[in-house]
This record gives structure tokens, C-alpha cells and sequence, in this order.
């Protein structure tokens, strides 16, 4: 098994991590019709899933080339400078948080709501949550997911240097990682109470499980990923997945599913990445390989252009995501929550991230030109330099 | 001035606004039927002696313009009483702002040696998505909270959290509503969806639930359907459930 080959880049990766960047979008906006639309609503896994896989899969793909030519130490330091990259980033996000909050807190008044406006007690001592928010402990709502990816990447270098050597060895030692999480509960701490949304110690698996795909794992296990009978457990277990949601949803329906199933089922665990969720995203993505091959032609369609652009540039896609997300909802409050208004901010939303990422290329482009440039493949991706 | 127009605005909601509010939140609230039976209720009717106890967070608490208790615990507690005329209605309230339901779980002995209640009414899951208490931590406390609740025969009515369009985006309360309703229907209780109900009223127009006022008047009449609904279903949940004796399951 070798490496994938410079400039063998699967444009399905960007694509897929294109369409997660909007539905992570449309999820954050909150009592948005659009977000019918999204996964989650039809199964046990979400936009999350992917995105950690894919990002898990490019993290692998460029670094572990990196590694190879340029040595485990240098590899080894610019996925730590990356981590570095997104926590700014987090931070970045948290400021233009706090100044939201701050002024609905102010505009805001209903003694109806007064149990709610608890929320903004931490703007009472900034001293606290300022220094817990610097050291990830303190997370407002939708902003949990750089901080699992900067967990995520400064653990890597040490298992990227296994992966390399020992590709099985380290996948056991991250399924290891992930039973003994779930046996003894570690997590890491939060502020002002409990622990992460997205438990780093669970989640790794599916990173790990990305990378390790990337680095050949994907081609040895090749002949199971395309059997009709994957295909066909699949589609089973989707269908199933799809069955149990309408029974959260539709009355009457959860008599039908017997208590020892439910029992054994629940709670469907999103902090420490469920083997439901980890099962159901599997499906989809057997499913996806088989409909939607590497040389497929529509790739290159100007249809997925849009997509494919954001996945490209996808740690600043995600930030604008979830700034977009604070201001749809923003608008929502002070200018209408009608439906059409939903469907335009959604719709506007996407637009701004498709123009934003159009112009991060702009710039990558003519900065590519410029004698301070770097040498290096261009193109930033949530983990990674593109290739 | 301002005072003034507010005072006046006070007073007049006071008395005219909640009389003539009428059915149009009840309608606009949609299906709001008990999807178990309450069976110590249904027998305390029968022996014409209902006692309930609201154990709830700063949500189950309103004060109105002159000091009055105004929120839909006082409602209920009305509106059973014309609803079961000749039964002894009590409805005592429980309500601390900021308290996670594992607090209120650690004091139900408590309220059950106080009250001895036939049912007992838990609003939880705002104080939690503010505190941010693992969202598991929480899911036990019900299930414990419905064990200790059971044990002494009390029924109990779950009610989540209002919906609060404006600080939506920031409070995530999905997790807990999800462990709420699936504790709910676990362990076969009663669920009373205030979340989905406000929501309604707010997309139907019965309520403007983004406005910012100084006023009780909306959260006034918005505890008042509350209150009415919650009778409705506790009414309904007694009548589900046939009087069983004690010990029997």
C-alpha cells in the first residue's frame, strides 16, 4: 500500500466537506425551516460525523506525506502550528460571541424570559470566563467543534508517526482509546459545569478512522467497503435508523419499538461519538463510495463547483458558518421569523460562503505569486494545507 | 410619564386582558393530550382531595404589577377547582431560580413529607442548559427523580423548558429537552411540552414572544394558558388511568 500520489486529490473529499460546512449552517440556525433538510433528521449521525472523518482523511493525507519527505519532526511541528491556526480562530469567534450577546442583553427585557436572561450572567465577571473561554473550558452554544479539532490535531503528530509505521497498531491503540473512554467516562472538564460537548477521547476514533482510511487502510479493506452485502447491510441499518426517528417524532409509533431495543439503544450518545452514530455514518459513507466514484464526471460540473470551493477552504468556511448562523438568527429577532425570511437568510448564508471561498482562492492565488510565499501545497483546509 | 403609562398598563392588564383572553391560545396550542395516565390523581379525585406540588426553576415563578403570584401554578390550581367542583384543590409551589434538577431531585423527599402530594409538577431544564450540566447528569436526575416519586406514589407531570425565540442562539437546550422526553417516555410519565406549545403561540401570532417589555402583560396571559393547559392534561391523565389501591402496579 503506498501513499496516495501528489495531486491525486479526491474531489469527493471537498465536495462532501463542502455540503457539511452547510448543513452545519443551517443546524446552528435555531427554529429554521431549511434545516429540515439536514442529515440529522433522518438518522442517528450528522454533519459532525462527516467532518471529522474528511478532515481526519485530508490531516492524514497531507501531513502524512509531509512526514515521509520532510521528516517526523517538521511534519510533526506544522500540524501543531494548524492547532495553533484554529484556536485563534476559536478565539476570533468567541469575541464576536460575546459582543452579540452583550448587546441582546442589553436590548433585551421581558420579565416573561426572566429565567433565560441567566445566560448572560458570565458578562458579570469577565475575569472568570474570559480566562476559561482562553483555555477552552468555557464554550458558548455551536462553538464546541474547533475546540474538539484543536484536541484532535495536537494529538496527532505521536499517532501519525504510528500510523506511518504501524497503520493496524494505531487504529487498535485509537479503538482502545475510544472503549476505554466509554468505560471509565474521561472527559475533559468545562466551565461553568460538567464536560465537553465533543468528547476528544470518543471522537478521535473516527479522526483516526479517517486517516487511517487515507493511508491505505481504505484500499486494504477495499473488497468489504464494495460488497453487495455491505451495500445491502447498509441500507438496512439506514432504514432502521430512519424508522426509530419517526418514532421521536410521530405519536403512537414508539409502542412499536420493544422495550429491550430501547433499552439497549438509548441514550444515543453525541458527546462520546455512539456506536449508533459511528455505525449510521459508516452506512453512509459505504453508500456514498459506491454511487459517487472518484472519476465521476459531475465532479467537475459547475453544479458542485460551489461545494467543492467551501470544502477546499474549510477552517474559514466553518468560522463564517457559525458568524453567519449567530447573524441569521440576529436578523431573525429584529427583522421577521417568517418562513420566506428562513428560507433567504439560509439561502443568503450559503451564497456568502460560496463568495467568501471563492475569494480565499482569489488570494491564495496571487499570494502564491508573491516572492514571501512559502513553498508548499496552497489551498488551507480545516486541517491542512490542500494539495 | 413613562412610569406612569407603564403603571396604567400594568393595572388595566391586571383585570381586562386575562378575562378576555378566551380560548384563542388554547386552540392555537394544538393537541396537548396526556400520552399516560396519572393514577394517584384519578384516585385522589375520588376521595375529593387532590394535593400537588410544582417543583420548578425562576420559569414556574411571576410576580405581577402589585406583588401578586401570578404564575401558572396559581392557574392551575384555579382552573382545577372549576374543573373538579367539589374537590379540595392545593397546588404548592416549589420554585428557586437556578436550580439544576439534580437539586430539585435531592429535595423531593422533602416536598412528598411536606405536601404528601398526589402529583407532583417538575419544570426543569433551563437552569441546567444555562449551568451547563452534562446533559447525561441530568437525564439521571429524572430517572432517580422518578424513582423516589413513584416509591411514595406520587405521580408526576414533566414540563420543559419555555421557548425563548431571542436567546435561541445562544442557550442549547435541545440536549435536555431530548433527555427529558426520553426519560418521559421511559419511564411512562406524563410530558407537558411547554416548549412546543409557546412555540406555536409565537408562530401563530397568539403571543409575540420577541418583544422586550418592562410589562407582565404577555408573560401574564402566557402563564395564565399554561396554567389552564396543565389543568386540561391533568384532568385528562386522571381519567386515562383507572384508581388503582395502593401497592398495586
Amino acid at each position: 500500500m503506498s501513499l496516495p500520489k501528489p495531486g491525486d486529490r479526491d474531489l469527493r473529499l471537498d465536495l462532501f466537506r463542502g455540503l457539511a460546512l452547510w448543513l452545519i449552517f443551517l443546524d446552528h440556525i435555531p427554529s429554521n425551516i431549511v434545516n429540515w433538510v439536514t442529515i440529522r433528521n433522518y438518522g442517528f449521525s450528522d454533519a459532525t460525523e462527516i467532518f471529522v472523518f474528511i478532515s481526519g482523511y485530508t490531516a492524514a493525507f497531507v501531513y502524512g506525506r509531509a512526514m515521509r519527505e520532510q521528516g517526523t519532526l517538521v511534519a510533526g511541528a506544522r500540524i501543531l502550528k494548524r492547532a495553533w491556526q484554529v484556536y485563534v480562530a476559536h478565539i476570533f469567534l468567541f469575541a464576536i460571541y460575546t459582543a452579540e450577546i452583550s448587546y441582546v442583553a442589553h436590548s433585551f427585557e421581558n420579565p416573561l424570559y426572566h429565567e433565560e436572561m441567566g445566560i448572560f450572567d458570565f458578562l458579570q465577571q469577565p475575569d472568570i470566563t474570559l480566562a476559561q473561554a482562553m483555555l477552552l473550558k468555557f464554550k458558548p452554544a455551536n462553538m464546541d467543534v474547533l475546540p474538539l479539532y484543536i484536541a484532535l490535531l495536537a494529538g496527532f503528530p505521536p499517532l501519525l508517526w504510528l500510523l506511518l509505521r504501524a497503520r493496524a497498531a494505531a487504529l487498535g491503540a485509537s479503538v482502545l482509546l475510544y472503549a476505554l473512554t466509554l468505560h471509565f467516562e474521561w472527559n475533559i472538564p468545562a466551565y461553568p459545569n460538567g464536560s465537553w460537548v465533543f468528547n476528544p477521547f470518543a471522537w478521535q476514533m473516527l479522526f483516526v478512522f479517517g486517516a487511517w482510511c487515507a493511508l491505505g487502510g481504505a484500499q486494504q479493506i477495499s473488497a468489504v467497503i464494495l460488497s453487495p452485502i455491505t451495500a445491502a447491510v447498509a441500507i438496512m441499518f439506514l432504514a432502521f435508523a430512519f424508522f426509530i426517528v419517526l418514532t421521536w417524532y410521530i405519536p403512537g409509533l414508539d409502542a412499536l419499538v420493544p422495550r429491550w431495543l430501547e433499552e439497549r439503544m438509548y441514550p444515543i450518545d453525541k458527546t462520546n461519538l455512539g456506536l449508533l452514530r459511528f455505525v449510521h455514518f459508516l452506512s453512509l459513507a459505504v453508500l456514498t463510495v459506491r454511487l459517487v466514484p472518484r472519476d465521476w464526471p459531475f465532479l467537475r460540473s459547475l453544479w458542485l463547483f460551489p461545494a467543492i470551493l467551501c470544502g477546499q477552504h474549510s477552517l474559514e468556511v466553518f468560522c463564517l458558518g457559525v458568524f453567519l448562523s449567530f447573524a441569521a438568527h440576529f436578523a431573525m429577532v429584529e427583522i421577521s421569523q417568517g418562513i420566506g425570511m428562513q428560507i433567504a437568510l439560509s439561502l443568503l448564508g450559503i451564497v456568502i460562503m460560496v463568495a467568501t471561498a471563492a475569494l480565499i482562492s482569489w488570494y491564495k492565488g496571487i499570494e502564491g505569486r508573491s516572492p514571501r510565499s512559502r513553498p508548499g501545497p496552497p489551498g488551507a483546509t480545516l486541517v491542512g494545507g490542500g494539495v | 410619564m413613562r412610569r406612569i403609562v407603564i403603571a396604567v398598563l400594568c393595572a388595566l392588564s391586571a383585570g381586562a386582558v386575562v378575562a378576555k383572553e378566551g380560548n384563542e391560545c388554547i386552540v392555537a396550542a394544538g393537541t396537548v393530550a396526556p400520552e399516560f395516565g396519572l393514577p394517584h390523581v384519578a384516585e385522589a379525585i375520588a376521595k375529593n382531595k387532590l394535593d400537588i406540588a410544582v417543583i420548578g426553576s425562576a420559569s414556574s415563578e411571576l410576580n405581577g404589577p402589585a406583588g401578586t403570584n401570578i404564575a401558572y401554578p396559581t392557574w392551575l390550581e384555579e382552573t382545577l377547582r372549576s374543573l373538579l367542583p367539589g374537590v379540595v384543590v392545593k397546588v404548592a409551589t416549589y420554585a428557586r431560580a437556578r436550580e439544576t434538577a439534580s437539586e430539585m431531585e435531592a429535595k423531593l423527599p422533602r416536598v412528598i413529607s411536606e405536601t404528601a402530594p398526589a402529583l407532583v409538577i417538575w419544570q426543569t431544564g433551563t437552569a441546567d442548559a444555562i449551568r451547563g450540566v452534562d446533559p447525561e447528569e441530568f437525564r439521571t436526575a429524572l430517572d432517580d427523580g422518578v424513582d423516589r416519586l413513584r416509591a411514595a406514589d406520587v405521580d408526576v407531570v414533566f414540563v420543559n423548558m419555555q421557548y425563548s425565540p431571542r436567546t435561541e442562539a445562544m442557550l442549547a437546550v435541545a440536549a435536555y429537552a431530548e433527555a427529558m422526553r426520553f426519560v418521559a417516555l421511559k419511564r411512562e410519565a406524563v410530558l407537558f411540552d411547554r416548549f412546543t406549545i409557546m412555540r406555536r403561540w409565537n408562530e401563530s401570532g397568539v403571543f409575540d414572544l420577541y418583544g422586550a417589555t418592562r410589562t407582565t402583560n404577555v408573560a401574564e396571559r402566557v402563564h395564565d394558558c399554561l396554567g389552564r393547559l396543565l389543568a386540561d392534561v391533568v384532568v385528562a391523565g386522571a381519567k386515562l388511568a383507572p384508581v388503582v389501591s395502593k401497592g398495586t402496579e
